[in-house]
């Protein structure tokens, strides 16, 4: 059955999702199918894991009389769709499964008071399963097509809060940003389909030769994926869509939104690997673009009083960061020395900080989620004293705030260290830029924790008390993992990130599909 | 809105249009068309049922009329034909195929009129998407054509 993962990974939460509307207005027990289905999807991806680890890249064909059988008798070319998992699919299924585990556990008590969670539950397993899907084929079209079931679940979720205006303007851009990024990807492989005549990306990556409507599907992909990861100057979906979504949608929409960042990486060393002179080009846009990212999105969260829309300017700066440090590896990517030297460092500083991000940056949302589920409002001015009366949600606030500032031991220091310092090898301004984000980072959440949990306790908030156990749990699960990432950076590291790195620079390993042809 | 002429030509057309879109449907591995095709025909057959009643006896009809639950069965019916292939195989492989089950039939090599005893899964499939193409497509409608009405009101 072990061979059998990469399909059952997508067919349990798919399984799962359609499951769900049959509860009908039993949304407890909604509640609890999704906990339970998201929290087999998260073992099923850990053995996932395991075994790419121990036994190298899996290949799972479909409709294949073997999993392993990529070239079917009599064939040259692969002709079914296939996935292919490797060190980096991997890590970002595992940041998949954990974060919609957190996020259905968080919702069973968040949303109580909510109508409609039967669909809500279905939305949130077919949000999983479209992100695991995009993060482990090795299908150009199989990519498009997970990519829309995750845009269209995600922009549902977004404005699933429909009595307030607010939250369906947010869900509406996110669907509109989301389909014109699909439909230019759409339009990339189109390019890429015409001339080729295929699909499978390891295939295309060995085929493609650079020419000018290469570059063209090159940009498209590198701009749509780029907008859908929330990239300056692209940015501006991203702090409605996170402001409005329910809180405990927050870390699958984040994934969701590294996902397609996955893509762009995807795109950049896989399937244009080859290229050698352009390459660098690219990686020099996609270091600019981080440090704008990182420089932009800090400076627009010093000055919101949203809380909330304050964590999203803050998700955008630290896009930046992993923009800037697999950048910078893209930059070297085919200089060896360089490569060795700090390429291969940075890359680990930006991948790990995607996991390190999705974890912290998740609990800051749920914490703030909290806020919003005990006073009603988000706004800081209107909130003080709170500490006091929730002092797991304080102390959790706390971690997740030091984490994002680069404070250590928290696990946002170790991977913001790895990239300072391999980054300022290459150009020390750009290093420069990342470490003032930081500081700016700092100051904009002493401001929050000054705001709604300092000062004298407010007479409004007197009855408020600390919020329910499932909230609890998911917000201690995370801040437990932040600790542990900042404690053990070299466990993490040499166990997911490095792998993962590897089979971003290892190209030539992804296009013989592991050695099998 | 709806008229003598509406209704007229909704009893003559709406059967003809159902037949038509489960023909497409029961025929997607033989002919163009297919599930998703079959059914939005289907749907656009209700559809048009909807639109020329009135609106209390649409409310009526179809207040029971289990299009979610229809939905779900349609989708898990897929999966379960695509499960169906774990055994000894892969996922999504065709295992009915030439196995003397329902749409198992042996196909026969070379130019021949089509048959439909064959295809194996395929046909299967069809018919599961058809089932949630037509409850998905027909909930839109009947959603709109209600809140609409009521907005009239």
């Amino acid at each position: 059955m072990i061979e059998h993962l990469p399909a059952l990974v997508i067919a349990i939460p798919l399984f799962g999702a359609f499951i769900t509307p049959l509860f009908r207005k039993r949304y407890n027990l909604a509640a609890l199918w999704a906990i339970l289905i998201s929290g087999l999807t998260l073992v099923l991806v850990l053995l996932l894991e395991y075994q790419v680890l121990t036994k190298g890249m899996m290949i799972y064909v479909f409709g294949a009389d073997k999993p392993t059988l990529v070239l079917p008798s009599g064939y040259r070319v692969p002709i079914r769709i296939m996935f292919q998992v490797d060190g980096i699919g991997a890590f970002m299924a595992i940041s998949a499964g954990l974060m919609s585990f957190v996020g259905a556990v968080y919702s069973y008590s968040h949303l109580q008071k909510e109508t409609g969670l039967e669909k809500y539950y279905t939305l949130l397993l077919l949000l999983t399963a479209g992100i695991l899907g995009m993060v482990l084929t090795g299908d150009l079209f199989n990519l498009f097509v997970f990519l829309e079931i995750a845009s269209i679940a995600g922009s549902a979720l977004v404005g699933f809060r429909n009595y307030r205006g607010e939250a369906s303007e947010a869900g509406i851009k996110y669907l509109i940003v989301s389909s014109v990024a699909s439909l230019m990807v759409l339009f990339a492989v189109g390019i890429l389909y015409g001339q080729y005549g295929h699909l499978n990306l390891a295939y295309l990556s060995k085929q493609i030769t650079f020419n000018p409507l290469d570059m063209i599907a090159l940009g498209l992909l590198f701009t749509s994926f780029a907008m859908k990861c929330g990239s300056v100057p692209m940015h501006y979906w991203v702090p409605d869509a996170y402001t409005e979504v329910p809180s405990g949608i927050n870390p699958p929409l984040l994934v969701s939104t590294y996902a397609s960042l996955y893509a762009l990486f995807r795109v950049s060393f896989t399937l244009f690997g080859k290229i050698t002179i352009d390459m660098a080009t690219v990686g020099w846009i996609m270091s600019i673009l981080g440090v704008l990212t990182m420089f932009i999105g800090v400076t627009m969260a010093l000055v919101q009083k949203d809380v909330k829309r304050l964590m999203s300017y803050h998700a955008i700066s630290q896009t930046g960061y992993m923009l800037l440090g697999v950048g910078v590896g893209l930059t070297v990517f085919h200089d060896k020395q360089a490569l060795i030297e700090f390429g291969r460092t940075a890359m680990a500083g930006g991948v790990f900080h995607i996991i390190n991000h999705i974890i912290y940056k998740s609990l800051l949302l749920l914490t703030a989620g909290a806020l919003f589920y005990v006073t009603g409002t988000r706004n800081l001015n209107e909130m003080g004293g709170l500490a006091r009366k929730m002092p797991i949600t304080t102390i959790s606030f706390m971690v997740g705030a030091a984490a994002i500032s680069g404070i250590p031991p928290f696990n946002g220091f170790a991977s913001k260290f790895l990239i300072y310092e391999a980054v300022y090898k290459l150009n020390p301004l750009l290093a420069i830029f990342a470490m003032v984000t930081s500081i700016l980072t700092l100051a904009s959440f002493v401001k929050v924790f000054a705001s709604a949990f300092l000062g004298p306790p407010l007479e409004k908030y007197e009855k408020v008390r600390e919020v329910p156990k499932p909230m609890i749990v998911a917000m201690v699960i995370l801040a437990a993992l932040c600790v542990l990432f900042g404690l053990f950076p070299d466990f993490v590291l040499d166990k997911i990130v490095y792998p993962a790195v590897d089979a971003l620079i290892n190209f030539i390993q992804y296009q013989s599909w592991g050695g099998l042809a | 809105m709806t008229t003598t002429i509406i209704k007229t030509t909704t009893r003559l057309l709406a059967p003809l249009i159902l037949v038509f879109g489960l023909y497409i449907i029961l025929h997607g591995h033989l002919t163009p068309g297919g599930g998703f095709q079959g059914g939005a025909v289907v749907a656009s057959g209700l559809a048009l049922l909807i639109v020329a009643h009135e609106h209390k006896k649409v409310k009526e009809l179809f207040e029971r009329a289990p299009l979610s639950q229809l939905e779900s069965i349609g989708a898990l019916g897929f999966l379960g034909t695509g499960l169906l292939g774990l055994a000894g195989y892969t996922f999504f492989k065709n295992v009915i195929a030439n196995s003397g089950f329902l749409f198992g039939g042996k196909t026969p090599i070379g130019i021949n009129p089509g048959y439909l005893n064959t295809g194996g899964t395929l046909a299967y499939m069809n018919i599961f998407v058809g089932m949630k193409v037509l409850a998905g497509l027909t909930s839109i409608i009947l959603i709109f054509f209600l809140i609409l009405k009521e907005g009239e009101k």
